[in-house]
């Protein structure tokens, strides 16, 4: 009984959760050129009004290719310092691990303003350079937690074993190791990608007047809010769909990195 | 992802026997963590700190007086406490449930329950956002079926006031509850479920005699996660409260981008920063005084 109870009321609570994204896709199609639930009538309009202008497509490339590169060299970077938090036996372990996290914990804002003033000195105000790398700060967290918790479950009889065959120490790295690392590499780099394609404050300071996709769609809700927004939101959504199913495919599971 | 971070005391259960390329992570395990440290460095904690060093440049304590000791801004920081408390609240009491019963289900459905949370977490607030104005505004999705349906005669005001901002913040900060609430119920022993059921205990009392308190280090973790970043929201509170709910992110930026304060916007930084590190530090010390034996 008292557990019909909670599957009811857990289903009111998924409503709450996917009522938003479920919203915008009738919304999207819609005739109406303005908000109007439920939508008079069928249209792709705000499809081809998206794709038609130079500007919001402008914004999607520049944000594609930013959360690429973030994506890049926040492996790059929190890779080996995942390498470091799990094997290394060093002073200040301890120290660097709350580093390497801190930027889940301080206010976006705060470290947003910060980067403000110091790009604003060394000019790099609307360089999507400066972007990749206030977005890499915030993207190392993810990387080290997924890597930290891949190399947790890591079997180190295999590497032992490679090198009890001969196999010399980068051999090793690069044949055994993060071969089986894979998942956790791809789960981690998505998760990157995806929390710099997303993000908004840090590009509401640094983007200056080029426009990513977030700071774009939050102008265009500030100022007009005509349908194509409801558009892009529904590629966005389709997009993290499919980042998520890549990640259930090919990465570590999601529920493992959860954790 | 989320709940508490691990400490670094948890890798060391990963501590490895000694093999061939042990020697160098022994010694030299410090090298690969360097890249990484210089950026944290140069674009995480020099920028706040040089930032946070704009409050007492005049040499005193003047703006942090006016940020504590001013009605205006004390309002908004007392506001800020307030919806913190508000959203964790109604997080754990929509979280709880869902995380228990994500627990508990078939793999199957659990598969199933987690993806419909991480659709949700994944997918760009401001698509979110964009989507509860839709749903909650005058003219919105909510409004217009009560009216349809007779239930009120004007538009209910669900936008730019303190409910939209909680509608929309609890939608954001929900998934972090849900995932530490799963992870301490998996943690528990289905041992002591069975043993209970066998000596007859009905299901309330099982949950309220060895779920509930079982799992309350999930709780904690999940409030905790849940507050504090409640503390720090910029997005919702910018969109859905319409500049009639004020918070400490959306002061800040007013002071800066729209003011050109630096120094107040700095005092203001350093007084959220404190509140936030403060509260996660006691959080995490209390956590670990409760897990020693």
């Amino acid at each position: 009984m008292s557990r019909r109870l909670l599957i009811a009321a857990c289903s009111a609570i998924y409503v709450f959760l996917m009522l938003p994204l479920a919203v915008v896709f009738p919304i999207s199609l819609s005739s109406a050129p303005y908000m109007q639930f439920p939508p008079p009538g069928f249209s792709t309009r705000w499809y081809d009004r998206f794709f038609e202008d130079p500007q919001w497509i402008e914004a999607t490339v520049r944000s594609l290719y930013v959360g690429g590169a973030t994506a890049l060299l926040a492996l790059a970077l929190g890779v080996p310092l995942a390498f470091s938090l799990a094997r290394g036996r060093f002073a200040g372990r301890v120290l660097l691990d709350r580093l390497a996290l801190a930027p889940l914990i301080v206010p976006t804002i705060i470290l947003s303003v910060g980067l403000y003033g110091l790009f604003a000195k060394l000019k790099m105000i609307g360089e999507w350079y400066g972007l990749v790398v206030a977005h890499t700060v915030l993207a190392l967290p993810f990387v080290v937690l997924v890597m930290v918790a891949g190399l947790r479950d890591f079997d180190r009889g295999l590497e032992q074993a490679a090198e009890g065959l001969g196999a010399s120490r980068v051999r090793t790295l690069l044949r055994v190791t993060l071969p089986l690392l894979r998942p956790s590499l791809v789960s981690a780099g998505l998760l990157a990608f995806i929390s710099s394609f997303d993000e908004l404050v840090i590009a509401l300071f640094l983007a200056g007047p080029n426009m990513t996709l977030p700071k774009k769609m939050f102008d265009n809700i500030l100022m007009e809010i005509d349908p194509t927004i409801a558009a892009v939101s529904v590629m966005q959504i389709l997009l993290v769909s499919i980042v998520l199913v890549l990640i259930g495919r090919f990465g570590r599971g999601l529920r493992d990195s959860a954790r | 992802m989320v709940g508490f971070t691990p400490s670094v005391g948890d890798y060391a259960a990963t501590s490895p026997e000694d093999g061939g390329g042990e020697d160098f992570m022994k010694t030299r395990g410090f090298l690969p963590a360097l890249p990484a440290l210089i950026l944290l460095f140069a674009f995480f904690l020099f920028p706040v700190v040089r930032m946070l060093g704009f409050s007492v440049e005049a040499g005193t304590l003047d703006w942090y007086a006016k940020a504590l000791g001013e009605q205006l801004y004390l309002q908004v920081f007392w506001n800020t406490f307030e919806i913190a408390v508000f959203v964790t609240a109604i997080c754990l009491l929509l979280g709880y449930p869902l995380g228990f019963l994500i627990a508990t289900t078939t793999p199957g459905w659990a598969t199933l329950g987690f993806i419909f949370v991480l659709l949700p977490l994944w997918t760009s607030v401001l698509v979110r956002t964009y989507a509860w104005m839709v749903l909650l505004g005058r003219n919105g999705v909510f409004n217009r079926w009560l009216i349809d349906v007779g239930a009120i005669a004007d538009p209910l005001p669900l936008l730019h006031n303190l409910s939209g901002v909680l509608i929309g913040m609890v939608h954001v900060l929900l998934p972090y509850m849900v995932l530490p609430v799963y992870g301490a119920v998996r943690r528990l022993d289905p041992a002591l479920v069975a043993a209970a059921q066998g000596l007859g205990a009905s299901n309330w009392r099982i949950f309220w005699r060895i779920y509930l308190p079982l799992t309350l280090p999930g709780i904690f973790a999940g409030s905790v996660i849940v507050f504090v970043l409640s503390l720090g929201f910029f997005i919702t509170p910018a969109l859905l409260g319409g500049g009639k709910v004020m918070m400490v992110a959306v002061l800040i930026e007013q002071e800066v981008h729209q003011t050109l304060n630096w120094p107040l916007a700095a005092a203001l930084s350093a007084v959220l920063l404190a509140l936030t590190l403060g509260v996660y530090g006691l959080a995490q010390a209390a956590a670990r005084q409760e897990a020693r034996p």
